[in-house]
Formats: structure tokens, sequence, C-alpha cells
């Protein structure tokens, strides 16, 4: 599946780092698919692709956190075998700044920074700490008036994003040779962005390597010198950004042929559901009885809001630019924290959200109960030999199946998924859009924000959303992968 | 941020310490400690004093261990019993049988930073372990001394009988371990390892630093200060008691809120620890001496309580805003 990549480099003995073969799995979930990858010294390297294609665990890998399944590390012409680890990591040179920053939240600056650093420490380690953090941010983000002294937790989203990409290029005893940043720029304003890009272009003309992970495409293609593309856990293009351009991007981004698993048309009764009016009169969103109707974008841009803005609209009615007509469940992806019932049985977690309509005089009919859950554990194809079985007891994609089968055991017309195939493997996605295609073909109305294109092949329409806004509406007939992603990227 | 130029200082050097956690308990001391002077005033005096905070090294100590569990975001509801067995330890065997006496109470920190381990390793909730130990150091108390009594060895009650010129020794065995306490959590530079944890595990475990060695130094920390409650206790009332310890834990737990110490996040202050646990001894005092019927006297010292740690959450809920 992976292609190699295209241009053939030339590795001298300046190679600072070597992937060969790097797989990863967890799970049933894939990934990183035999990724190969190079960095010599003073590249400034760029990386995209989009959500789950594999950015944030090849940096984990880096970092010593993930270790791979299988394939070699070699940094600095060491290889890592076997046990890596973050202090080790450390040691060889990699620095790394994360997108949901690693931050302690109740430590200053300063101690922050002395915590990757053991060796500041002993006497006198307050001043050293604070002069090393404050050159470099000083150095990075001239003019910054950041206070290093106060806790993270009283720091603007935007100094905190500065703090750790400072702390990343911090130097005590073993010099920084690789810094790789996710998403540095999501929290800076314009001007900061611009003093870390240039930033950047110094440091990597001093030696140091960097990879630049990020979704703004004009940052890859203005600043970088070599472009690395991931698409589903594998590298499908590696090429010197001048080669580039944006509509290549797009393309490499999205470019495999899809599966052609369109629905039977599901039929529209013209029954209203679902009506929000927004500021633009062309973006709102208008959804019928028996319509599967697509949230696409990138993540964090406001699908999860409208979704729970739909579900506190069906419950108390009194959103006037939201109008749902019937009842709404809600299907988190996100089964650990906001889904499974761990102690619960596989019944109970079934049945918990129809426990108003099994309730007679407030005492539960256990017998009914049990039936309900059954009835849909079959339905639906939870792989157990009893309900009675312990949720925990089922595989990440069966306890999906036990969200569905709540949500599909009630009564509400109208069904959310919030990312719901998110680490479910495919043999259960397909049994899953199968149940879908079902629902929706008896009247059921379904809204389904998922980070995977190519479930948005399923759906009747797609609503595409950029920081916020519905900024493209797009039909099942005129979907294309480099559409969706135009408009996820550019807005 | 443009105050003039010394007052910024002494503010700088305030903030350093941490006031802005601790201040209130430090406020409420001050003004229970006022109204003490000013009912009896007698009491502003060496020997006043002495008497007054005669038991106060206890509940210090307590409240300081108390405080190293909640650095790393966890709950000690054993730290009272704990106290009670070293208590039956220091009466029961100290004086008769020395050598094993000592091992034991040498094991006792040991013991702790092992369930602190315990917790890390297996990701328990420190409420259960730590309310499940309670009972064992409670059964091993009583194994130790089954009826109140014993012997104190005369060194231990001769050190708190001590008579510094100047400084009552009650206030020696609150300052000295207060420093100490600020000095491993916020001048070590380990110590910011040690806040690390409660803040978050994860950026502690990304930079390379070891949490388990943390969390075990924590809950070490905490073993320590409880054998100096534990010893404090039986010098000062020349007994031991398996179950005098109890009623300790959830007044630590107070001592520390007041002190400007959060249940989660590794926000703790040494300094306001201390004040809090003498805030929650005094308060009683206070009503003794201001002829509040006994019946009335818990209520009361209970809303005072709550008023001051309504106080807290309300002024340190709108510096974070």
């Amino acid at each position: 599946m992976t292609k190699q990549s295209g241009a053939e480099r030339e590795v001298g003995n300046t190679s600072l780092l070597v992937l060969s073969g790097v797989s990863k799995s967890f799970g049933p979930v894939e990934a990183l698919r035999s990724v190969n990858l190079q960095l010599t010294r003073g590249e400034l390297l760029g990386l995209i692709g989009h959500n789950g294609a594999g950015k944030s665990t090849l940096m984990n890998v880096l970092m010593g956190v993930v270790l791979p399944d299988s394939g070699s590390l070699s940094i600095d012409g060491m290889t890592i075998t076997g046990d890596n680890h973050p202090s080790r990591a450390h040691a060889l040179g990699i620095r790394c700044v994360f997108q949901e920053l690693s931050l302690c939240p109740n430590l200053s600056a300063t101690e922050n920074t002395l915590m990757v650093h053991p060796s500041l420490g002993g006497f006198g380690w307050k001043k050293r700490t604070q002069k090393l953090i404050q050159d470099v941010l000083a150095d990075i983000f001239p003019g910054n008036r950041i206070d290093v002294g106060s806790p993270i937790d009283e720091l603007s989203i935007g100094e905190r994003q500065m703090i750790e990409i400072a702390r990343a290029f911090t130097e005590s005893d073993s010099p920084a040779k690789i810094v790789i940043l996710d998403e540095p720029t999501s929290s800076l304003d314009a001007t900061a962005a611009e003093q870390l890009l240039q930033f950047m272009r110094r440091a990597t003309n001093g030696g140091l390597a960097c990879i630049l992970i990020t979704h703004k495409l004009n940052e890859v293609l203005n600043h970088t010198e070599r472009i690395v593309v991931m698409k589903d856990a594998g590298v499908v293009a590696d090429a010197p950004a001048a080669t580039l351009s944006r509509n290549r991007l797009f393309q490499l981004m999205g470019a495999v042929a899809q599966e052609a698993t369109a629905p039977s048309g599901a039929p529209v009764d013209g029954v209203r559901r679902i009506e929000i009016t927004g500021q633009n009169a062309s973006h709102a969103l208008h959804v019928q009885a028996g319509e599967v109707i697509g949230l696409a974008g990138l993540g964090g841009h406001g699908q999860k809001e409208t979704l729970r803005r739909i579900y506190r609209a069906a419950r108390n009615r009194n959103d006037k630019s939201c109008v749902v007509t019937g009842e709404a469940a809600y299907v988190s992806g996100d089964r650990q924290r906001e889904g499974v019932f761990p102690l619960w049985s596989i019944a109970l977690n079934i049945s918990i959200a129809s426990i108003r309509r099994l309730a007679h005089l407030g005492f539960v009919n256990a017998a009914e109960e049990t039936t309900l859950s059954e009835n849909w554990r079959q339905k639906i194809g939870i792989r157990s030999s009893s309900v009675g079985q312990s949720i925990l007891a089922l595989s990440g994609g069966n306890r999906q199946k036990v969200l569905v089968a709540r949500a599909f055991a009630t009564t509400s017309e109208i069904i959310l998924f919030d990312d719901p195939t998110r680490g479910v493997d495919i043999g259960t996605k397909r049994e899953l859009y199968e149940q879908i295609r079902t629902a929706a073909g008896a009247g059921r109305t379904f809204l389904w924000y998922t980070t995977e294109n190519d479930e948005l092949f399923l759906c009747d329409r797609v609503y595409v959303f950029h920081e916020h806004n519905v900024v493209d509406v797009i039909d099942r007939a005129d979907l294309t992968e480099g559409r969706l992603i135009r408009a996820s990227f550019e807005g | 941020m443009n105050r003039p130029g010394s007052l910024a200082v002494t503010g700088k050097w305030l903030s350093a310490l941490g006031v802005r956690r601790f201040g209130l308990s430090f406020v409420a001391l001050v003004l229970i400690l006022a109204v003490v002077f000013w009912l009896r005033p007698n009491v502003a005096s060496y020997n006043g004093l002495r008497l007054l905070l005669n038991l106060s090294p206890v509940l210090v100590f307590t409240a300081l261990a108390q405080m190293f569990i909640m650095t790393a975001s966890d709950v000690d509801l054993g730290i009272g019993t704990f106290v009670g067995l070293v208590d039956c330890i220091a009466a029961g065997l100290l004086n008769d049988y020395p050598m094993p006496a000592v091992a034991m109470l040498i094991a006792c920190p040991i013991a702790y930073a092992l369930m602190g381990a315990l917790i890390h390793l297996r990701q328990l909730p420190s409420i259960v372990v730590t309310l499940g130990a309670s009972f064992v150091w409670l059964g091993l108390a009583l194994m130790v001394l089954p009826v109140p009594g014993g012997t104190v060895p005369a060194a231990l009650t001769a050190l708190v009988r001590l008579r510094p010129p100047g400084v009552p020794i009650a206030i020696v065995l609150d300052a000295v371990p207060m420093l100490l306490a600020y000095i491993v959590l916020n001048k070590l530079s380990y110590g910011v390892v040690l806040r690390g944890i409660g803040g978050s595990l994860s950026a502690v475990e990304r930079s390379g630093r070891s949490t388990l060695r943390a969390r075990m130094t924590l809950y070490g920390l905490a073993g320590i200060c409880g054998l100096g409650a534990g010893l404090c206790l039986a010098a000062i009332t020349t007994t031991g008691d398996a179950n005098v310890g109890r009623g300790l834990t959830l007044v630590s737990i107070g001592a520390v809120v007041i002190g400007g110490g959060e249940f989660v996040g590794g926000i703790v202050s040494p300094i306001g620890t201390v004040f809090g646990a003498l805030v929650m001894q005094l308060s009683g005092s206070l009503l003794s001496f201001a002829s509040v019927p006994p019946a009335w006297q818990y209520s009361i010292q209970g809303a005072i309580l709550l008023a001051i740690l309504a106080l807290r959450i309300v002024s340190c809920r709108g510096k974070s805003a």
C-alpha cells in the first residue's frame, strides 16, 4: 500500500535520523505502516497529513513514548534498539513540542524547564534555569512579556505554547539535534508564528534539524525545504517543497481511490428533523427524516459543539435558531470517557438510555430490560455469549457496538454520531455502516461527525466545518476528497 | 505591574514565598491569636504560649504529612491511625525493647513509601488504599498496646519539656518541620518533580523523570512526618493510645486546605499548612477562652472553619480566573 518516496535523495554521512520500516499497531488499528524517513543535519522538514494519518504516533516513537512493533530507528548514527525512553531520546538530542501541551500547569516556566534538564539541579538551580529559558524565549519571540515565574495555568494559551516551544530549544548537558514541533502555531498569533518560523530557519542554518507538523499548508510550502505527506498510517510522498504546490498536496493527502459503498438512497419523506439557521443562510443546516448527514472538517472546528447543541435542543426547546423535531440519542467515539459504564454488564450498558420506557412506577422490569438488550445485541451483532457479561470482556469495537445499540434501542428519531468508529477495526465498521443504512431506511436521521473521509461517502450530504462555521455543503453526487480537503483546510 | 520599586521587590519576594496561597491562613491565625490575647492577656507570655501551643506540633506534623500526600493529588485517610501506631510503639515498646522498637519506627515511613509504590503501580485510588491501611495501622497499634498506657522514654518527654530561651519549644517544633518541608518542596530542585506529578503525571513522564520515585518520595516524606507526629504525641501525653489519632485525619485535611492547598493539581503550601494546623488547633481554645458553653463549641468551631474555607475558595477562584 505504501508508495515509496518518488524522489531519490542522497544519504550522506550527515544523516541525522533514519527510520526504516517502522510499524506500529494499537490493537486492530494500524497507526504506522512501514514508515521510512530520513533527516539530515540542518534540514527543516514539513510533515503533513489528515487527522489520524499517523503523524502523532510517529512523533511518539521518536520521543520514546511509544515503542514500534517493528522497524529500526537510528539517531546520529546510533541505532536505537529495544527499550527507548523519553530521557534517552532527550539525551540523544530529540526534543518535542507537543500539541496538547506537556507542561505541568501548577509549575512555572522555569520549573517546567528544570523538569527536562535534571543536570541543572542543585544549589542555585532557579537562577540558572530561569536564565536559560528566558534567553531562549527572548531569542525566539523577541519582545515577549512572559513571566517565567508564574504558574503555567495563570498564563494565556499562547504564552503556554511559546514556553513549550522555547523549552524544546533549551540545552544543558546534551545538545538538541532534532526538534519536532506538532502544530506549534495553532495557538500563536500571526506575529509570534512568524517569529517562530524565522527562528526555525536560523536554528536549522546552525545545524539543528526540525520537523514541522502542521495543518497550515502555507507554513510548510513557504518555510520548509522538504515535505513528507502521510496518509492512512503510511508515507505517500516525500519531495522537495519547491516541487510541490497546494493543489498537489491536497491531492496527495486524499488521493486514494474510494471504495464504492454508496448507500442505497435513503427515502426522504419530507419530515423536517433539524433546522439550524445561522448568520449565513446559505450554510444553515437542514436535515430531514431518513437522511444521513456527514459533518466533516479538521478535528476541533465545531463539529462536536454542533452535535451537542442539537442534543441539547432536542431535550429542551429554548434554542430559537436550532429547532429539533423528535428525540435525539448521542453516540460518542470517546468510549472510555463518555460512553461505557465500565462496571456494568452489557445489558445495563444497552438499556440505560431506555430506562424511562422500561420503568413502571419507578421500578425497572428486569425481564423486559434483558429482552430489550438481548434483542439489540443480536441485531447489532455484538460478539459475546450473553448480555450478562461485563462490558470490559468485549473488544473496543464491540464496546462501540454496545454504545450504538444503546442509541438504537431508544425511540429516538435522531442519532448523533461523534466519530463513533474511532479506533474500530474495518470489519466492525462495515457492520456498523450496514446498520446505519438499515436504520436510515426505516426513517431514522443520522448526524455523523467523522474524521475519516471514506465514511463521508456514505452520507447523503456533507457539511464541512472550518473554525466553527459551515464552509461548504456537498451533496453525495458532488463529493470528492479534493473538495473536502480543500474546504477543511482553506475554509 | 507599575508599583514603585521597593513595593514591587517586596511583592515579588512575598509571591516567591507563595503568600497569595497561604495569606488567608496567616490572617486567620493572627486574628484568632489577637482575640485570645484580648480575652486572656496573660496568654501572651512565654508560659502562656507554651501551654496554649503545647499540643500543636502533633497536628502540625500530621498536617504536613497530609500535605505531602496531597501534593501528589492524593488524599490520606489513614494518617491519624498511623500517628496512633507510632504513639503506641513509642509508649509500649521503646522503653523496654529499644532496639526492636527503633527498627519498627524506622520501618514505618518505609511502609508508607511502599504504600505509595502500590498506589502508583497498580493505579489504585489513594482514598481506598489509605483507608484500608488505616485499619492495618490501628490493628498493629492494638497489638503493640492493647490498652492505653505504657511508658514513654524519659529522653523523649524531656525534649518536649525543654525551655529554650525566648521561644517555647512547641513553636520550635512547629517551625522546624515547616521550614524543612518548605525547603524540600519549594527550594530543592527535586521538589519541582514532586510538585509536578500532582500537576500532570504525563508531563513529568514525558520529560523522562521517574514518577514512581517521586510518588514514593512523597509518601515516604509523609511517613516521616507521621513519625514525628506520633513521637510528639507520645512525648507530650506520656501515654500511648491506639485510638488517639483517629480524629487527626480529617483535621489534617482541613489544615492543608485552609493553608491554600488543593485536592488536585499539586498545589500546596508548607507554610500555609502549618498556619492552617494552628488555626484548627486554636479555634478550639478560642471558644473555651470565650466561655462558650462546651455543648456549642464544636458547632461554632465548625462554623468558623467553614467561613475560613469559604473565603479561601472564593479568594483563590478570583485569582485563577
